[in-house]
């Protein structure tokens, strides 16, 4: 026998689609099938299944190979790494809870580290722009009901955020866009003709590294000023048309990607985007959104706002709170060498840092906590692995427009298994001993 | 538990009608019990030449939510160089005019305030307005949800429909554990959904063929329906502009008529918010002038009305507001970054930084304004001090208010202190106003008043036995002549703050993080299946989560919840 | 003026928050006081003596007060922080925030600094004799109040970001730049003696950009309308005229539209 469970929630992309149905068995320890989930999403339930998984923490040795050791051995080995290093780094977090999250922050807290999460890598410079220029956006179900003119921009949800267009941006009918695609006009700015650009009413192929000067183009073309004849590969006539496009519509919506924050003038291309919407405001309504990765990515943000006051990259050493992407940004410190520990979790920074990074981290003490083997895990000293939360554990997660949405437990962790949060309330409670505080 | 008795303190409790007397207050098991039943384990506190009062609410501030984080997170400036490092008893702590949760908590509890209401949590929202009031320790929270631009409400409404309405308003707060309903621009910021407005309250919503007085009188009879410990809590349309005492007017007097029907002793039907913002007059900037003589004539007169403040500080700070329309208005004007929120079907929100500065004419009437509300006011019983945090201020300048309220020279010290003050004193009255408040209505305004407004005076905002033991002693003798400073020194740190019975903060440290608790209302209805199908093909049709994971934002992520139960079912 | 001399003896392993190495905090200070001032290595709390040698004795003042820095301190931090008054004179390269918040005074660096030299600058001098980083005469995150007065001269090259939010003060880098120079400016002005690469002054509202080498490309939101002649530093030159960006939000003053201008040499 099954059962099915329903509103499940995808513990995938940022798009947390919360109506997945997962099918059981009737122990609540097998999970057999998953719908309504796109192809990735589905792998990410299935794979939690796989018979080679590794169940317990593992050590590795002189000679490079690993030991299996237990969580008490785990836990003791990081707290003393965390309780030992002048300037841990405890980076990941984007693909675990919120609640998990807030005990980490606590860790962090106690050992002077730094904070950072995968927003270094992927929307940290939406983030920078955010704060230099503010952020007019909406959330999703606006877009459903109401928005006309979707722009795209360095982004290809077609194969990031699978369905991102038909549950939200393209195809559903809302209250005030009954007709679907037929009541929205879509631009799509890439140099690249993706799948998702082949959809569109107006592909802008911008010229590589171009982009903030094409949004600028945009903003004078609003502002009737004169042009040079190309921008960015576009003729002026096309950028004109393509403004007046976007002003003629009545809700309007920029999503952004990996393709504007990690090209050429990174944060600028966001902020310039952002003054573009808010300068459509003038003539219509607009709003503009980061296409967000890692599930909860934006959730770390968030509890990190609230503790600390900023959502990546917070420098705790000094025993305040303290941000500067340049200075506290996990990339610098490692690529500087400025830290002496390294705290992994929920992500997988061996496979998207730089190599300097990568080799900083090989050559100070380590503990990367994942449900999967990753380069990270084997670049570390410790693999602690863990439940897959989502899928084993529920707790909170935000979607890329920062709705909150409890995840779902469909099936049980392989016997003896912990989780996160777990783990890390047992290193938090050996910490504070060692420090004293208990 | 542990027993305290509070000997020898100057006491002004409204609840009481005790004013400065001496009088010793006794605390067991988290409860005040006659001076008479402690036993003689009871920790003594000597409060002589010191005040003692009940802990001071919030009626109304952004301290937990959407809004307030990405105040936070997009202001890192706001930070910069205020961080408090971690103690023995506290976390590490920061910013100013929206400082971290644990700050929050922190900050309210050293000036002596115990319970704090969140004023506008986006239903879709509520979870994380729930996350972050768990992570801001020692005092009792509640949040009041928005209900004023909700597409089930408007829809209800345009067919007079109360009933369902008030169904569904019970349901909401089920879902979402508020604790009132609140309205923002009512129909104004659906109509920001469009770019648009609603400035008037007979201004028509677009779509919706509605207005915001349809919409105002339809929530308070369903609310009134209800019986909810809170009247409707309204934010009124065309907040900040010159001339828009009018409309404050307009909406005040839709409260006519209506009697309060509940069992929790409140007597108002309309609580209307930070009223400076709404006491406008002149047509433009120039001529901008203060109208706060106009709305306190009404107010005074209509007993079945409550309002609060909403002072400016003359700081640096942050507004922020689900007056989505006027946060795009705010930012065209000071060119400030500018952060905008709409949430389907619901409401929006907006945030701009704004500097209130000393040396800007039209600042230095704003501050006024708030100032005379307060001084005008006949019953302090029905006006409470808030500095709508942050809009007008951050909520840490109280005691700096309250120093204004209790002394003119105060006043008249910052009045000599602006750059302009001429234009000041001419556009106000404030200049020839000599009241100063005292004690007693400070404890009328901060603590008795606002707890009776919210339907929680039983345990709540005074020191009779059987209360919640929330007390206070301030450092403050009354009996001596003191220099405004004193005012100020006094209340932003307290000698001692209990939080039901626990003492949490002594000599303006915080020493305990108490036992929060997150204050919500649980509105029983008859079933109505019309309402439940309508919500469930909204859901399905129109919004972007589904209603099973909808109706979980609130559940098990509330910190220590206290229902406050309403029988609605007869 | 007093000179006190601090000389590395024991770099950091890590880096090194130096703020204390600032006039205003050696003021009215013994070398043996001075020695017992903190800095911070990571999460660990120091002194000034642990990691250089002091000599010499500050003056009453800031203003009274000269240091010397000297032996390597390319990892450390925060040099000059806040500083009102009085010198430094640092003679080989320094790490980030140098001079960072400074409102008087003059530093000197003989060798590099790394980013966010003169963070929210509000006056006084600043010299680099080699290259700087990125963020130049920059605001803070998120503020929109970056520098406002004093001077800045980069001997060397200059990193991306110079003067973003700057407000007024004057930045002259006779070597070359990277992008985005005055980004959001509302004043000030910027000289470049070497060659520029591109986005110059984006979303630029008020303030002035002098280039005399190259741009590899210009911003579309500035509008060529002739040629004038300038004198700079007191040579005259010709420079072709740009006026933006006629993408962003523009003051007027006395009912005319006022543009920020950007001149190239021709």
């Amino acid at each position: 026998m099954t059962k099915t469970m329903t509103d499940v929630v995808c513990p995938f992309c940022g798009t947390l689609c919360d109506d997945l149905e997962v099918v059981v068995s009737d122990d609540g320890k097998q999970l057999k099938e998953v719908y309504n989930a796109c192809v990735i999403g589905t792998e990410k339930f299935l794979h939690s299944q796989t018979k080679d998984r590794i169940t317990r923490p593992r050590l590795k040795q002189p000679d490079g190979s690993w030991k299996e050791v237990s969580y008490d051995e785990a836990v003791e080995y990081t707290a003393q790494m965390l309780a030992n290093a002048k300037k841990p780094l405890m980076y990941g977090w984007s693909s675990t809870n919120c609640e998990a999250q807030s005990v980490g922050h606590e860790i962090a807290e106690m050992a002077g580290a730094c904070v950072d999460n995968t927003a270094a890598v992927c929307h940290g410079p939406t983030v920078i722009a955010l704060q230099d220029i503010g952020l007019p956006s909406c959330t999703l179900g606006e877009i459903k009901n109401r928005a006309d003119r979707i722009l795209f921009w360095g982004c290809n949800p077609a194969h990031a955020h699978p369905r991102h267009m038909s549950r939200y941006s393209i195809y559903p009918r809302g209250f005030f866009t009954g007709k679907g695609q037929k009541s929205r006009k879509m631009i799509v700015v890439d140099p690249r003709v993706t799948d998702t650009a082949k959809l569109a009413d107006v592909h802008l192929q911008v010229e590589q590294g171009r982009d903030y000067e094409l949004l600028n183009a945009f903003r004078v073309a609003l502002n009737n000023e004169w042009l040079p004849d190309v921008v960015a590969g576009i003729p002026a006539a096309k950028i004109r048309e393509a403004a007046d496009l976007c002003k003629n519509g009545r809700f309007g919506i920029i999503f952004f990607g990996m393709g504007v924050t990690q090209t050429l003038s990174k944060n600028h291309n966001i902020d310039e985007a952002i003054a573009l919407t808010k300068h459509l405001n003038e003539f219509t309504k607009f709003s503009i959104m980061p296409m967000r990765g890692h599930y909860n990515v934006t959730g770390s943000g968030e509890v990190l706002g609230w503790q600390f006051g900023f959502p990546y990259s917070v420098d705790l050493t000094r025993g305040f709170a303290r941000y500067n992407p340049g200075d506290t940004s996990s990339i610098d410190l490692l690529a500087r060498g400025e830290v002496d520990a390294m705290f992994t979790i929920a992500s997988d920074p061996g496979a998207h840092f730089p190599i300097s990074c990568v080799k900083h981290i090989a050559k100070i003490p380590s503990v990367c906590i994942d449900p999967h083997q990753t380069p990270t895990s084997g670049v570390s000293k410790l693999h602690v692995p863990v439940a897959f939360v989502g899928v084993e554990v529920g707790g909170n997660a935000y979607r890329m427009d920062n709705v909150p949405i409890d995840m779902r437990k469909v099936v049980d962790p392989p016997a003896g298994m912990l989780t996160d949060e777990e783990f890390l309330t047992k290193v938090r409670d050996r910490l504070k001993q060692l420090k004293g505080k208990a | 538990m542990s027993e305290y008795i509070i000997k020898n303190g100057h006491v002004f409790d409204p609840t009481q009608g005790i004013k400065g007397d001496k009088a010793d207050i006794a605390i067991k098991d988290g409860k005040i019990i006659k001076d008479s039943e402690v036993s003689s384990k009871a920790k003594v506190i000597d409060a002589k030449g010191k005040t003692v009062m009940a802990g001071a609410i919030e009626i109304h501030a952004h301290i937990a939510g959407p809004k307030v984080n990405l105040g936070r997170i997009y202001r890192p400036e706001d930070k910069l160089f205020t961080y408090q490092s971690t103690t023995a008893n506290t976390r590490m702590a920061g910013g100013f005019s929206i400082p971290t949760t644990f700050k929050t908590g922190y900050e309210y509890a050293k000036m002596g305030y115990t319970t704090a209401m969140e004023a506008a949590m986006p239903p879709l929202f509520s979870r994380h307005v729930h996350e972050e009031m768990r992570d801001t320790p020692i005092i009792d929270e509640g949040a009041y949800p928005v209900f004023g631009n909700n597409w089930f409400v408007m829809e209800y409404l345009k067919n007079k429909e109360i009933e369902n309405t008030a169904a569904y308003c019970a349901w909401l707060l089920r879902a979402t554990k508020g604790f009132a309903i609140k309205l923002v621009n009512p129909g104004g910021t659906e109509a920001w959904g469009w770019g648009l407005n609603c400035l008037s309250v007979d201004d028509p919503v677009p779509y919706f063929d509605i207005t915001p007085a349809e919409i105002i009188k339809g929530l308070i009879e369903a609310n009134e329906y209800l019986g909810l410990p809170h009247s409707i809590h309204i934010h009124p349309n065309n907040l900040g502009n010159p001339g828009n005492y009018t409309t404050t007017l307009d909406t005040l007097k839709l409260s006519a008529g209506y009697k309060a029907k509940n069992k929790f002793g409140r007597e108002q039907v309309m609580h209307l918010t930070h009223t400076q913002f709404h006491s406008y007059g002149g047509d433009t900037w120039a001529n901008f002038e203060s109208k706060a003589k106009e709305i306190m004539d009404f107010v005074n007169k209509a007993k079945n009305v409550t309002i609060d403040t909403g002072n400016v500080t003359l700081d640096e700070t942050t507004t922020m507001t689900a007056d989505g329309p006027f946060e795009h208005h705010l930012t065209e004007l000071n060119h400030l970054k500018w952060a905008n929120v709409d949430v389907e079907l619901e409401t929006a929100a907006g945030i701009v930084p704004y500097i209130y500065s000393p040396s800007i004419s039209v600042c230095g009437i704003q501050w006024a304004i708030g100032l005379e509300l307060a001084l005008m006011a006949k019953d302090p019983m029905r006006c409470f001090i808030t500095t709508d945090h942050p809009n007008a201020g951050p909520f840490t300048r109280y005691p700096r208010v309250i120093k204004w309220l209790m002394s003119n020279k105060a006043r008249q010290d910052q009045i000599k202190a602006f750059k302009n003050s001429d234009k000041v004193v001419s556009a106000t009255n404030i200049a020839g106003m000599d009241r100063e408040l005292s004690l007693y209505d400070i404890a009328q305004m901060t603590r008795a008043g606002p707890a009776k407004s919210l339907g929680i005076p039983s345990m709540f905002g005074g020191l009779k036995p059987g209360m919640d033991a929330d007390v206070v002693v301030y450092d403050f003798n009354p009996d001596k002549p003191s220099a405004p400073d004193q005012i100020e020194a006094a209340f932003s740190r307290a000698a001692h703050v209990f939080k039901s019975g626990i003492e949490v903060v002594t000599n303006g440290e915080v020493v305990n993080n108490g036992h929060k608790r997150t204050l919500w209302v649980n509105a029983k209805t008859k079933e109505n299946p019309q309402v439940m199908r309508d919500v469930q093909e909204k859901f399905i049709k129109y919004y972007s989560v589904t209603q099973a994971n909808y109706e979980a934002l609130g559940h098990h992520i509330v910190p220590n919840p206290y229902a406050i139960e309403v029988d609605a079912t007869q | 003026m007093e000179t006190v001399t601090i000389t590395m003896k024991n770099p950091p392993a890590l880096y090194l928050e130096a703020d204390n190495i600032c006039p205003d905090k050696f003021a009215g200070k013994t070398a043996l006081q001075i020695a017992d001032l903190h800095v911070f290595e990571g999460n660990t709390t120091s002194t000034i003596g642990k990691y250089f040698d002091v000599s010499g004795n500050a003056g009453a003042s800031a203003a009274d007060t000269k240091i010397v820095v000297k032996g390597d301190v390319k990892k450390v931090k925060y040099i000059g922080m806040k500083m009102s008054a009085g010198e430094i004179g640092v003679e080989g390269s320094t790490d980030l925030y140098a001079g960072a918040w400074m409102t008087g005074g003059k530093l000197t660096v003989k060798g590099n600094v790394e980013a966010f030299a003169a963070t929210g600058m509000k006056g006084g001098e600043l010299v680099i004799e080699g290259n700087a980083g990125n963020y130049l005469g920059a605001a803070y995150r998120g503020d929109w109040r970056g520098m406002s007065g004093g001077k800045i001269l980069v001997k060397g090259n200059a990193g991306s970001d110079v003067g973003m939010y700057m407000l007024g003060g004057e930045i002259t880098i006779n070597g070359n730049v990277d992008v985005h120079v005055m980004t959001h400016a509302e004043g000030g002005k910027v000289i470049i003696k070497g060659n520029a690469k591109s986005k110059l002054g984006g979303q630029l509202v008020d303030g002035t950009i002098i280039v005399y080498g190259t741009i590899d490309v210009m911003m579309p939101g500035y509008k060529p309308i002739g040629t004038v002649e300038l004198e700079v530093d007191g040579a005259k030159s010709k420079f072709a005229h740009f006026i933006g960006d006629t993408g962003e939000r523009k003051k007027k003053r006395k009912g005319q539209i006022v543009y920020g201008n950007l001149y190239k040499k021709v």
